[in-house]
């Protein structure tokens, strides 16, 4: 009984665990033949997993209480899968000739299944490791060019950083701990009672949390390790990690710390002055095009914490809607620079100069992605920064709703210094025509199609909000 | 009786951790580094063994919360000395100024 309920309730993880498998055997016993049956094969599993993940999904719990599911939690897999597939399609070319693409993918999918049970967690323990089975596989795959000197460097910031935050987060565990007895989040959460101790520990775990979001003053590691990391991997982690985060802050961490509301809103209040004014002020001075990705994937959560900081429906909704954007604009983005760096090398902005010249349909198509990263009207970028705000303003604090309409203002000029490059600065060698493959152009069009659609169509906002449940 | 027991082995841990954090802002070396991380580590889980032992002794969480630190922070460390083997390669060094290639 109790391994049919396991089929049903972790059909996302067994999922992933299988495609694991199949991938270690193709690996340790299928001869080195070409890695087009591969990857084929694991892009076939992912959408599978998905189908399964979007329309089998139950409520419940499991393990006493260790492991909790319910349609939210499973919108937000799909959501973390859905993106893990494009960024899957986007890299084919790439992992083509590599020769260790079983590895690339082993290390990827562990890391997905972390979040998965990060985000189910019920328990302390269980959220401890999934969180490390999310950020331990990171780090080999940022170290993933091994004979890259940039490549090991961003892989030791990361691993350091990483096991320096979670020690810091597990020290306000320990503390949390001590003063309520009990590691379970439903217990705990009644047992808050605004305490001296458990301040403290409220600070230490949301620096954990905020390391590994990376908002300002914990974002050092973000834009050297995004630069330095294979692309692939940078657009896992600006996009797919920072989303697992968000989503875990919602279903996790939010219920924990309501109790203590007056603490809780003036750390959220700081974080997001801070992380809205350097991510933008940073993105200024770049250069180099995944740096610039970099800081403003710091501002986008910024914006992301305004709405989770109202810690009520609206506002989760709000986050789950704009992640589901944030991951369609981005990976718009990142899959054209891919392209770009895959075919040249070339990753500076202002190599871009004259874009337009050679490539207009991928021209338009990271200029559509950029235009709904900045929150354009048509596009769905200005719909999901829309309800952010209306959900950050539930708390009626005019101040903070001002100081972020003003930094998406300041945001548009380094947006449209891209623009600017791409369709008006001359150059007389730009970036010579494209050749994508079959799946990199499906990657791109499915990023396409979902910023118009989710900008036009109301309806993934419905669907969100009916799944959230009010 | 008790509490005077469990204070002294928290202040221990305190310090441990700060020690911990200390040496990892302040250390060069990338082992040393890591080994400052692992004395954080065991700082927490001393904090998890005492609060156990004191305070909620009919129950095992601490001590199995203790367990699973301790294995992942060697799979951590594992990692962690692969990459930096692999950055000695490329830059013959272990010494973390002179892998300094990117800044902001």
């Amino acid at each position: 009984m109790i391994f049919v309920n396991m089929m049903d309730l972790m059909n996302a993880e067994l999922g992933i665990v299988i495609i694991l498998f199949i991938l270690l055997f193709m690996k340790i016993l299928g001869k080195p033949e070409s890695n087009s049956t591969l990857l084929n094969l694991t892009n076939a599993l992912l959408v599978l997993n998905l189908v399964v993940v979007l329309f089998l999904n139950s409520d419940g719990v499991l393990f006493n209480g260790m492991f909790h599911t319910n349609h939210t939690i499973a919108l937000e897999k799909g959501i973390l899968l859905f993106g893990t597939l494009i960024i899957s399609l986007q890299s084919f070319k790439w992992l083509m000739h590599h020769k260790h693409a079983a590895e690339f993918y082993i290390l990827l999918l562990s890391s997905l299944l972390g979040m998965f049970y990060m985000i189910s967690s019920g328990n302390f323990l269980i959220f401890y490791l999934g969180l490390e089975l999310a950020s331990i596989p990171l780090a080999a795959l940022a170290n993933f060019n091994l004979k890259e000197k940039k490549s090991s460097e961003a892989a030791l910031k990361l691993i350091l950083l990483s096991a320096f935050a979670s020690a810091i987060m597990l020290f306000g565990i320990s503390i949390l701990y001590g003063t309520t007895g009990t590691l379970s989040f439903s217990e705990v959460s009644l047992l808050i009672s605004g305490g001296s101790l458990q301040i403290l520990s409220i600070v230490f775990i949301f620096t954990g949390f905020a390391f590994k979001l990376s908002a300002v003053p914990f974002h050092f590691w973000t834009a050297d390790v995004y630069e330095g990391a294979p692309i692939a991997i940078t657009s896992f982690l600006s996009v797919i990690s920072k989303a697992a985060m968000v989503f875990v802050f919602i279903s996790v961490l939010s219920p924990l710390f309501v109790s203590a509301p007056a603490v809780w809103y003036m750390v959220f209040l700081i974080i997001i002055v801070l992380t809205m004014a350097f991510g933008n002020l940073f993105a200024i001075r770049q250069n180099n095009i995944k740096r610039f990705i970099a800081f403003s994937s710091i501002t986008q959560v910024g914006y992301i914490l305004l709405a989770l900081s109202a810690g009520n429906k609206p506002g989760a909704a709000a986050a789950i809607y704009f992640m589901m954007v944030y991951i369609f604009s981005n990976l718009g983005a990142l899959g054209v620079i891919s392209l770009v760096s895959a075919q040249t090398g070339l990753e500076n902005i202002s190599d871009y100069r004259g874009f337009y010249k050679t490539n207009p349909v991928y021209a338009w198509i990271l200029s559509i992605s950029i235009f709904s990263l900045a929150g354009i009207p048509p596009t769905a970028g200005f719909f999901g920064k829309m309800f952010l705000v209306i959900a950050g303003a539930s708390k009626g604090n005019s101040m903070i709703i001002a100081f972020a309409s003003l930094n998406m203002v300041v945001s548009l000029y380094y947006y449209l210094k891209i623009i600017k490059a791409i369709f008006i600065d001359p150059n007389d060698s730009p970036v010579p025509a494209l050749k994508p493959g079959f799946s990199i152009a499906a990657g791109l069009a499915v990023c396409m199609f979902g910023i118009i659609f989710t900008g036009f169509a109301g309806g993934f906002y419905d669907y969100v909000i009916k799944t959230c449940g009010f | 009786m008790n509490n005077t027991e469990l204070n002294r082995i928290l202040i221990v841990s305190a310090l441990l951790f700060f020690i911990g954090v200390y040496g990892f802002l302040t250390r060069r070396n990338m082992i040393t580094m890591l080994m400052a991380v692992e004395i954080m580590l065991n700082s927490v889980t001393i904090n998890f063994v005492a609060f156990n032992k004191y305070l909620y002794a009919d129950k095992m969480d601490g001590l199995f919360f203790t367990i699973f630190i301790i294995t992942i922070a060697a799979a951590e460390a594992a990692v962690a000395i692969a990459i930096i083997i692999n950055l000695y390669r490329n830059f013959n060094s272990i010494d973390i100024n002179d892998s300094a290639t990117m800044k902001y």
